[in-house]
């Protein structure tokens, strides 16, 4: 009885897929299914998703017409899609009205049965829910930063520790006085936007008022014009509140071109020709790292090097006598002038990061443990999550 | 009103950009886009500045036949024989690209090519054993770069038994070890240390606390 009944099985089994698959396109089973429509998330409204997969074993269709309509409107067609789409992006909505969505497969021009309709509305969201993380994180740096910013001002002691590359700034622009040879100051390869630029265009501040004091030549070759323009106007000020405005070359600070391999000649040709006694490569860098740090040194100048570039950091280590990496190079500014209020934004800025190697630790230790406690794993998800930005 | 103005206007467009980053509402993405338009402006028009100071600082140096003044003729003939090209005959085709082809491109090309031979003796330098750190170094050094070529797993495998062992890529797999592991590690410690730099430093300077980008230290 068994055998038979498995025998009618596999007979008449297949009959309705193969009357199925003679019927009329209208009776055949929808092309798409899991067809939704859903708000773009973390936007300024205005898009509407649709998304669907297609239906295994369905009928091949030519097309499919997205269709929309709201709540007592005629039905509009949005777009002919093709037939192995699985997503439309609808940006011509308007926030808060509700919107009904379709799919119509079309097969020799003819419309086979719709799939939907679903609906949804579009709104705007107030905070990047991808971001919510960083935001935490950049409003528990900013607290940091704030409260030691305070302390400072109020005259609280600040240790900061000794950074070799800063602390070498006024023996180079000695050494370079003592020998009768100028100063290079070379800002990076990048524009204004970039933030190792602004901050190597404070240090050039710090150093323009140095070779001021001591009389030193100062040449900065640059590679873009607003970086021109912000480097004169920093070295001039330099200068002036040094009491040397007379010392002030406006043509030391020169373009050469926005070309990344052409400035590296152009800076190459100065060093060779000017034989600079102490050389600074501070900002952001990329190929020509190496090769201008690589002619320093050819020309037995002192190098101090400072990046946030991880791929450059070990042709600088290489090639110079002094680095400062990643984040040293944000905090010269602060530890060149030793103002109070600067002082606390950098020790705001140590606590900060010592409390997220904890978080870190932490996130490691529930990471690892949660592989067998998954209380622990949840935390690790938590903390995963906290620190995940899109 | 010389230093309130401009810290005025970057307190304003940080904290719109801030914003921007954090908050998808409406206005401040497009205000977001606003300012790097104006951004875009800005840059676009220095380029003029670029220019003037260029011809200026090389026509002074042949005006007053300062030392090496003799390759500022060629900059000089250059820039405008590239640039009056450009304008005349336009930029993807003609004269202008021709010279930019043959010989921008080949003169950069040169340029990065002299790297290969930095990297050397920078190298020769680095990894000199002079203490139990540096010695660590060229060890790891020389591992990955072994491992990075055919010949280390094939010397693994010279050795009785090893072919045949659970790690016939042995190097290989050591040199991978200690891109993806330690050096990751590093890497990530050292971005993410720049990556609290950078919001420090913006925050000094939106809050007006960091000035003397600005000119002067006060």
């Amino acid at each position: 009885m068994g055998r038979l009944g498995l025998f009618l099985v596999i007979l008449i089994g297949p009959v309705p897929a193969l009357a199925a698959g003679s019927a009329g396109p209208d009776q055949a089973r929808p092309v798409a299914d899991s067809f939704e429509a859903v708000d773009s998330p973390n936007d300024a409204g205005g898009v509407i998703e649709l998304s669907w997969a297609m239906s295994p074993g369905s009928k091949l269709v030519d097309s499919m017409l997205v269709t929309r309509s709201k709540a007592g409107g005629p039905e509009n067609v949005l777009s002919v899609v093709s037939p192995v789409s699985t997503s439309y992006r609808d940006t011509t909505v308007a926030n808060g009205v509700r919107y009904s969505y379709a799919l119509v497969p079309m097969l020799d021009g003819r419309r086979l049965a719709e799939v939907g309709p679903v609906a949804a509305s579009a709104s705007a969201q107030w905070i990047h829910s991808g971001r919510s993380g960083m935001l935490i994180i950049t409003v528990i740096l900013a607290a940091f930063i704030l409260y030691f910013i305070r302390h400072g001002r109020k005259g609280g002691e600040l240790y900061i520790r000794q950074i070799a590359g800063l602390s070498a700034v006024d023996d180079a622009v000695g050494r370079a006085t003592e020998m009768g040879r100028p100063v290079l100051y070379i800002p990076g390869i990048m524009d204004m936007d970039n933030i190792q630029t602004i901050a190597s265009t404070v240090i050039l501040g710090r150093v323009a008022a140095r070779t001021a004091e001591y009389g030193t030549p100062l040449m900065v070759p640059v590679s873009k014009s607003v970086v021109l323009s912000v480097a004169q106007e920093v070295v001039k000020e330099a200068y002036l509140e040094a009491g040397r405005p007379d010392a002030f070359q406006k043509d030391s600070i020169s373009y050469l071109t926005d070309d990344q391999f052409g400035y590296a000649a152009g800076v190459d040709g100065i060093i060779v020709r000017e034989k600079p006694a102490a050389i600074f490569l501070l900002g952001a860098f990329y190929a020509e790292s190496l090769i201008l740090a690589e002619t320093g040194r050819s020309v037995g100048a002192i190098q101090i090097a400072g990046t946030a570039m991880p791929s450059q950091l070990p042709f600088f280590i290489a090639a110079c006598d002094y680095t400062l990496i990643g984040e040293e190079l944000f905090a010269a500014s602060a530890y060149l002038s030793r103002e109070p209020k600067l002082l606390g934004s950098l020790k705001g800025q140590d606590v900060a990061k010592l409390f997220f190697m904890v978080v870190i630790v932490l996130g490691v230790i529930a990471s690892t443990v949660g592989q067998a406690w998954d209380p622990a794993s949840e935390i690790a998800a938590f903390i995963r999550n906290l620190t995940h930005v899109e | 009103m010389r230093l309130y103005v401009p810290l005025g206007i970057t307190f304003i467009a940080g904290i719109i950009m801030i914003l921007e980053f954090f908050v998808p509402h409406d206005p401040f993405p497009t205000l977001g886009g606003h300012v790097k338009d104006w951004y875009t402006i800005v840059a676009s028009s220095a380029i003029f500045l670029g220019i003037l100071n260029l011809l200026r600082v090389h026509l002074k140096k042949i005006n007053l036949r300062s030392r090496n003044w003799q390759y500022s003729p060629v900059t000089i003939i250059g820039f405008l024989g590239m640039f009056g090209t450009g304008v005349a005959f336009g930029f993807t085709e003609g004269p202008f690209f021709f010279m930019f082809n043959e010989f921008v491109v080949p003169m950069g090309a040169t340029m990065f090519s002299l790297l290969a031979f930095f990297v050397a003796s920078a190298a020769f330098r680095a990894f000199r054993a002079s203490n139990w750190r540096a010695s660590l170094l060229l060890a790891s050094a020389f591992l990955v770069m072994l491992g990075r070529v055919p010949i280390g797993d094939l010397i693994w495998r010279l050795i009785p038994g090893a072919a045949e062992s659970a790690h016939p890529n042995l190097v290989t797999e050591i040199g991978e070890w200690i891109m993806r592991v330690p050096n990751m590690g590093g890497q990530r410690a050292i971005l993410i240390g720049a990556a609290m730099g950078v919001v420090a430093t913006s925050l000094r300077m939106i809050f007006g606390i960091e000035r003397s980008y600005l000119g002067g230290t006060d």
